[in-house]
């Protein structure tokens, strides 16, 4: 018999994942320290991707150690930067401050409904760091110590800080519910760049940032290597539609510049998404570039610090202004949109160099991005569609049962809800809603955002996935809902895990995947396949209509 | 645990004032420094908190969106939800401050046999708060009472309608018994959910106690225990003239119910009850979402280094050259 690994779904019986327990454990939280189970952590960075990015104290060590090889005066280092932090953001003041613990955000957390973890509860999330920020920076916490819910900053709040915001995915949901918007993610990534300064990070984050400042993508794909792929996928696209799409890459003076994440480069479905963009790009005759400098979305960057997401997010600009084009267009991803909607034109900004984003088809201006430039590929396939540029045929669907999963970030930083929404309708005739608690701005994360989305970590992705998994399931059994859409890499490539075990037999597609699919482009020939070069059981019936 | 430390912390309290209130020679201390005192630490802790939060700055716009952006023109902008102008802000905020918006989106997860999870709405916070918010409020109106001379006329509508029902002499305020029930929630569900019992600190507890404290003692001042109300007016009217009085006659009860809502202020501006002020300034909240539209400065955006393209170049120009990618460099 195989024995399974932590790292694998099959370690994890179904029926003990499904059993969660809600109720707090007999000790106090304060004298619970982390349990450091393999499947619930993630692996530290390599020292070689630190020293790349010059960042503190590279060292081989693991959070099993019981020494973490910290610097001599880590505690000094703590508060120092935790003071950087609270003179640098109101916001990290007002969280620290205002939270009367009403416990409204207990059971919004997705780890929390999954793991029954208490200090996955949002509120004690952040008691983590406010306990030591009230010991060590205000008043009342110095006069009354312990009673007025102060803690000393030890050894084991470090680990306890390490292992709970990494399993913090910076959704959001917790809030919406807040009567103070408190938001954890806020939290999180204060508590993430204290603990980079004494080299506390993680490798599925850290080595993304390196490569990506290196390559211009997390992958590390070289400028020949992402001709290649998006070659390959054209050939695809030709054996299924029969067209020979143009693939411009760096190319002067385009009109637009596509930014997407680069998993839509690597796995599968993603890669059937990007298919999609080109696709539709050839289909109208955009004249657009990829960039092989600014070729990521996604940044990870926002998983570590301001200064990291302003660096490797300043190439999508200076690319923009090198090859002279007019406006971005930005592809279906979650975190990206986060940074692209709410940092980039802060931090990068301003992109006067641009135009105001005005579609060459339809002639709409996209007042809404008038200062940043940069448009989501559904508020352009959207306007597409609403002004009749696309030839669509929805039955080339048909064979599709779709519902449609927010991305926390588009949905809370952002409010993308109807534009997604409008595109899937018109590209297929069977969808469905799952459960108003669990879609919008109260939409469940994938368990897999801010850089947790790795195998090692798979308890915590199963555990945080079940609340999304669940509503899945719910639409399966109720409308035999076979495809889960999104517009998130991380979605793309977290959920099918979390669905396959969840709500098996439902699929992850991106939006664009279901576009491209039920597109008429002109001189295709009749086709018998789908993006995934799987025969579509209605291709037959759907001759006569092609042909008429 | 915490829940003892808090209430022994306010029997504390009551005790001493109750004691205090029997001794003349204290009479200065528990009618004058004590009240001043309390004023002090009130009015300067709080404008050194607020001043505090203003004077960090607000580095990024993150407002946490709860409906529909606005984007295209025909799709419908949820306005108040997820506002792009300062209009929307205004509205958003008034709902928070004045209906407590997000927290009646509140919801239960319950966790069924098979792993199926359950959501039900869960209103009972958000109106036991919203009762507390209002009573409290129409209550400190009400006390006005006692600080003005002559009383102003919003002040006796207001009571008139709290006492509408003119149950009792005096007349019962529905205000009082909403308060105290409002509070006996509170402190209830935090003893009896075992989540919050966890996530609850001594800090949580207290001022509830010392609301209750302050609620019964102030029920019992005007139903049970008769007190010298002109007085009590006096002494009220003397602390804001500055010309503090200290007359005797003044039922010790009063003595407990006025240093109770002394130490309430005195510790307010250093305790959670600066939620107060903080929801105003929660950026996930105040700010519009029209990031893109826009732009907000960061008053300390670093100019950084990263990798360049001609860098990015250099390093990989044989490669581009040969796969027939565009350089800037032959």
């Amino acid at each position: 018999m195989t024995e399974f690994k932590p790292d694998q779904v099959e370690f994890y019986e179904h029926d003990v994942m499904a059993k969660v327990d809600l109720n707090p454990p007999k000790t106090r939280w304060q004298d619970t320290p982390a349990d450091f189970r393999p499947g619930s952590w993630i692996y530290p960075t390599k020292p070689r991707h630190l020293e790349y990015l010059g960042m503190p104290n590279p060292r081989e060590w693991s959070p099993a150690d019981d020494d973490w090889q910290l610097p001599e005066n880590w505690q000094e280092i703590v508060h120092r930067k935790f003071k950087e932090l609270l003179g640098k953001y109101r916001s990290f003041q007002i969280f620290m401050d205002t939270c009367v613990r009403c416990g409204a955000c207990a059971d919004k957390c997705h780890f929390f409904i999954g793991g029954g973890d208490p200090k996955n509860m949002p509120v004690l999330r952040a008691e983590l760091v406010r306990s030591i920020y009230r010991n060590d920076f205000t008043a009342a916490g110095k006069i009354l110590g312990k009673l007025g819910g102060g803690r000393k900053l030890t050894y084991d709040v470090i680990k306890e800080w390490f292992y709970y915001f990494y399993q913090c995915t910076e959704c959001r949901r917790c809030s919406v519910f807040c009567p103070y918007g408190i938001d954890t993610a806020e939290i999180t990534m204060m508590a993430r760049e204290m603990l980079h300064e004494l080299g506390l990070g993680v490798n599925w984050v850290m080595e993304p940032v390196a490569n990506c400042s290196r390559t211009g993508n997390h992958l590390g794909i070289q400028p020949h290597g992402l001709k290649d792929t998006l070659e390959f996928f054209a050939d695809d696209v030709e054996d299924v539609t029969g067209i020979k799409l143009d693939i411009p890459i760096n190319k002067k003076g385009a009109e637009v510049l596509f930014v997407t994440p680069s998993g839509d480069f690597l796995a599968d479905p993603g890669t059937f998404t990007c298919m999609g963009y080109m696709m539709l790009f050839h289909e109208i005759g955009l004249d657009y570039t990829w960039s092989t400098y600014a070729s990521e979305g996604g940044n990870f960057g926002l998983f570590t610090s301001p200064d990291m997401m302003k660096k490797l997010n300043a190439k999508i600009y200076a690319e923009a202004k090198r090859l002279k084009v007019k406006y971005i267009i930005g592809g279906e991803c979650g975190h990206m949109w986060r940074v692209a909607h709410q940092y980039m034109d802060t931090m990068n900004g301003p992109a006067d160099f641009l135009e105001v984003p005005r579609s060459p088809l339809t002639g709409t201006v996209f007042e809404n991005a008038r200062s940043s430039k940069m448009i989501h590929i559904t508020e352009f396939t959207a306007d597409l569609i609403k002004n009749g540029k696309l030839k669509l045929d929805p039955r080339m669907n048909d064979h599709i049962r779709v519902t449609f999963h927010d991305s926390c970030n588009p949905a809370r930083a952002m409010g993308l809800f109807e534009e997604p929404r409008y595109v899937i309708k018109n590209v297929c005739n069977n969808f469905f809603e799952m459960p108003e608690n669990t879609i919008r701005e109260q939409t469940f994360c994938c368990g897999g955002g801010a850089g947790l989305g790795t195998d090692e970590n798979m308890e915590m992705r199963l555990r945080g996935g079940l609340p999304r998994g669940n509503a899945v399931r719910h639409v399966r059994d109720k409308y035999d809902v076979n495809q889960l859409a999104c517009v998130c890499a991380i979605d793309r490539a977290t959920l099918v895990t979390v669905c396959d075990y969840w709500a098996p037999g439902v699929e992850v597609t991106g939006v664009h995947e279901l576009v491209a699919n039920a597109m008429v482009m002109k001189g295709q020939k009749n086709r018998t396949m789908n993006l995934r070069l799987e025969p579509l059981p209605q291709a037959v019936g759907r001759k006569e209509a092609g042909d008429a | 645990m915490n829940v003892l430390i808090a209430l022994v912390a306010t029997g504390v309290l009551v005790l001493l004032a109750f004691w205090g209130g029997q001794v003349a020679g204290l009479r200065v201390v528990f009618g004058v420094i004590v009240p001043y005192a309390a004023i002090v630490l009130f009015l300067g802790g709080f404008i050194f908190r607020v001043a505090k939060w203003a004077q960090a700055p607000v580095p990024f716009r993150i407002p946490t969106t709860c409906g529909q952006q606005r984007s295209l023109p025909w799709i419908r902008q949820s306005k108040l939800d997820n506002p792009s102008t300062t209009l929307g802000v205004v509205g958003r905020m008034a709902l928070e401050v004045l209906f407590f918006r997000s927290l009646f989106r509140n919801t239960k997860v319950e966790i069924r046999p098979g792993g199926n999870v359950v959501y039900s709405p869960n209103k009972w916070l958000w109106a036991a708060g919203l009762a507390f918010h209002y009573s409290f409020l129409v209550i400190f109106i009400r006390h006005l009472r006692f600080f003005t001379e002559p009383v102003p006329g919003f002040v006796n509508k207001v009571q008139a309608v709290d006492g509408f029902f003119e149950i009792g002499v005096p007349a019962i305020f529905l205000t009082s018994f909403l308060l105290l029930g409002s509070l006996g929630f509170l402190l209830l569900r935090r003893l009896v959910t075992p989540t919050l019992r966890y996530i609850s600190l001594a800090n949580d507890y207290f001022p509830l106690f010392l609301l209750l404290g302050i609620g019964t003692t102030g029920v019992l001042l005007r139903h049970f225990v008769k007190t010298d109300i002109e007085g009590i007016k006096a002494v009220a009217l003397g602390i804001l003239s500055f010309h503090p009085v200290t007359p005797e006659g003044i039922a010790p009860l009063f003595t407990v119910h006025f240093f109770l809502v002394c130490v309430l202020f005195a510790v307010f501006p250093f305790s959670k009850l600066m939620h107060m002020a903080g929801v105003f300034m929660s950026p996930t909240r105040n700010m519009a979402n029209n990031n893109r539209m826009r732009r907000h400065v960061n008053p300390w955006n670093p100019p950084l280094k990263f990798r360049t393209y001609e860098e990015y170049e250099d390093e990989f120009r044989d490669k581009m050259k040969a796969a027939g990618i565009p350089v800037e460099k032959e």
